[in-house]
């Protein structure tokens, strides 16, 4: 009788536990919980995380994440207004906002990627293809300042934007927001992840700046022959001058010492022309008579007495 | 006969055999488990949140600690003094080697990367990350790491899902937005600080903005090239600028070497000159002086100085005369019979 009563009380406490199992539900921090009860909804969303109840087995727990979700949809080729084909790459943060709501219409995550695809690419083509590449590009016309300071930036013009990368994610982002509201999905943001351009375009988008390139090398080269142009005429207009005026100071030395000499000789010799030229001729005519043939008189100063003794 | 049955002999191993046994037992086992999930370990470079049914309770220090067992109080570790790389454009497989994957694994779930249709095509799949507009449309190679750690557990734990794949995707889109704002001359060379600076900010925000938890210690640009077609165009243009360069610092050189050397002639010959000058006027003044005395002597015995004068002069010119021939006064001609061969004896009178 006494295992009976263990039999009874094992299964009674079992059955207990399963329906206190049944009835007790826990809500992560990460969670929101929403009660069905034969597919009605019973409660609201539940967002306070920890130990909760409900009635047991009747009442179904279906639980969502609460936390900031990802979506990063396939690229989508896109043509901009001034007919650039472009791959766009758009990623968003969303959450599901009314779990009620989300059950309803998508019922999972799964389910929830695949319709933001479809909202997102639709919204982004829209949006896109109403304004050039550049806006979609550039956020700010910070870049119009800085032209010209760099010499390799050359012949390039930089179109001013109006609106911007930023104000095109924004629209983009209002537009799918009410459709997402009412699949219970809040979209909280989204950002172009990647543009790139298609994979033709791209080769005619290399040639554009292979040949800007070639320009920018050509013109560089000539500066430098300019340049260097000026540098070699400097150079023989410097040297000219300076060989010039050295000539000049030279000429003006000597002129001014052969001038002096002339006046100091002119002035000593001046003051007896005859014994000046006696002396002179006397000094010159060894060297000049130098290893000569002479034919001599005795009637020389130098030879009379040859002849006699007076 | 004896039948034997399979069991005899054997102890029954019935429950009842062990009644003595089986509630200490059961004591034991559930005290073993309770202890087990009792106790718990956060390492030192971690943190750990601890949740009760799920709800966070609180945060806990390294070290040993006791929480409620059974799963009613769970713990997560963080790793709050990890640094974590993410790296776009390439991957490190292992240090100091770099290779390109043929593809990439899909995180579980929701979290999938998805491949655009020209990476199924074959293309790099880096070469899709790090492919990126600039602000004159052209188009640059970016390669990037982005450094992060957790700073705090609790957000990092329960505001966003997958953190790792929204750095991923955020840090992408950020970088972008910022080299679409720079020139591609800026983005290859003297503007890749201010890059690095404005992404890091940028990125900084957009997580705090989502509570993420996270904080964004570094953006550093790795490579950053041309993509491979235009490369030697690129080129092209860094020799021509070492080109122009280096023309003008031959004409230069040229220039200097050529200037202070003629300016250097130029002054000797000014000083030879005036050497030259300083020559003649001393030569002058020297010739001057002499004749000057002379001029005084011969002044004072005019007659006999100009004998004296003549004879030296004769003394010392008739040696340097080659052939003399002395005749009378009286002789009115020579005879012309020149020696034509001079060295012979000459007999003429």
């Amino acid at each position: 009788m006494k295992q009976t009563g263990l039999a009874v009380f094992i299964i009674v406490f079992s059955l207990l536990g399963i329906v206190m199992m049944n009835s007790a539900y826990v809500v992560d921090q990460t969670e929101q919980a929403v009660i069905t009860q034969f597919g009605e909804p019973m409660s609201g969303p539940v967002v306070e995380p920890g130990l909760h109840w409900k009635t047991p087995f009747i009442q179904i727990v279906h639980t969502f994440d609460k936390r900031i979700l990802n979506w990063d949809g396939y690229p989508s080729e896109v043509t901009t207004l001034d007919k650039k084909l472009i791959w766009v790459d758009v990623a968003g943060r969303w959450r599901i906002e009314d779990p009620l709501r989300f059950l309803q219409a998508i019922q999972n995550e799964r389910n929830a990627q695949s319709r933001l695809d479809a909202i997102m690419d639709g919204e982004t083509r829209n949006v896109i293809s109403r304004y050039n590449l550049v806006e979609v590009v550039r956020s700010t016309n910070t870049i119009l300042e800085k032209k010209d300071k760099d010499q390799l930036d050359i012949d390039v013009v930089f179109d001013k934007i109006e609106v911007g990368r930023n104000t095109i994610t924004r629209e983009i982002l209002n537009a799918a927001r009410p459709t997402a509201k009412e699949l219970g999905i809040e979209l909280i943001d989204i950002r172009i992840k990647r543009i790139n351009y298609i994979r033709d375009v791209l080769v005619t988008v290399y040639e554009r700046m292979i040949a800007e390139r070639k320009r920018a090398a050509e013109q560089l080269r000539s500066e430098g022959q300019g340049v260097r142009a000026e540098i070699e005429g400097q150079r023989q207009r410097d040297l000219k001058k300076i060989t010039s005026e050295a000539y000049m100071k030279v000429q003006a030395v000597k002129g001014k010492a052969d001038a002096e000499a002339t006046r100091i000789y002119g002035e000593a010799y001046s003051k007896d022309p005859d014994f000046y030229a006696f002396v002179t001729t006397l000094e010159k005519y060894p060297q000049a008579l130098q290893n000569s043939r002479a034919v001599l008189t005795t009637d020389n100063e130098f030879l009379k007495y040859l002849k006699r003794s007076e | 006969m004896d039948i034997r049955y399979p069991n005899e002999g054997m102890p029954k191993l019935s429950p009842m055999r062990f009644g003595p046994w089986l509630l200490p037992l059961i004591l034991l086992f559930l005290a073993f488990a309770a202890t087990s999930s009792l106790f718990y370990q956060v390492d030192q470079d971690e943190e750990g949140v601890v949740q009760r049914f799920g709800k966070y309770v609180r945060t806990t220090t390294p070290g040993l600690h006791m929480k409620l067992p059974f799963g009613i109080e769970i713990v997560t570790n963080v790793p709050v003094k990890h640094v974590f790389n993410e790296e776009f454009g390439y991957r490190t497989l292992q240090p100091g080697v770099r290779t390109i994957y043929a593809g990439r694994e899909a995180s579980p779930a929701q979290g999938t990367m998805r491949m655009s249709r020209e990476f199924q095509g074959g293309m790099d799949p880096y070469l899709e990350e790090s492919l990126m507009l600039t602000g004159d449309l052209n188009i640059a190679v970016v390669e990037w790491i982005v450094q992060y750690l957790i700073k705090d557990p609790v957000q990092y734990a329960f505001n966003v899902r997958d953190s790792q794949e929204t750095i991923r995707n955020m840090s992408e889109a950020v970088m972008r937005l910022v080299v679409g704002d720079h020139t591609i001359n800026e983005v290859l060379t003297k503007g890749r600080v201010e890059i690095q600076h404005e992404a890091k900010k940028m990125l900084q925000d957009l997580l705090d903005d989502y509570n993420a938890g996270i904080e964004v210690r570094n953006v550093i640009l790795q490579d950053v090239t041309p993509p491979n077609e235009v490369k030697a165009s690129f080129n092209e243009v860094n020799q021509a600028l070492q080109e122009k360069e280096k023309m003008i610092n031959q004409a230069r050189q040229e220039y200097n070497r050529v200037i202070p050397r003629a300016k250097g002639e130029a002054e000797q010959q000014i000083l030879e000159a005036e050497g030259y000058a300083q020559e003649r006027t001393n030569k002058a003044k020297g010739d001057a002086e002499r004749f000057l005395l002379a001029w005084e002597e011969y002044r004072k015995a005019p007659l006999v100085t100009k004998k004296r004068l003549y004879l030296e002069m004769t003394a010392k010119l008739y040696p340097e005369i080659g052939e003399k021939i002395i005749i009378d006064e009286s002789q009115k001609s020579l005879l012309p019979l020149w020696n034509l061969n001079p060295k012979k004896e000459g007999d003429q009178s």
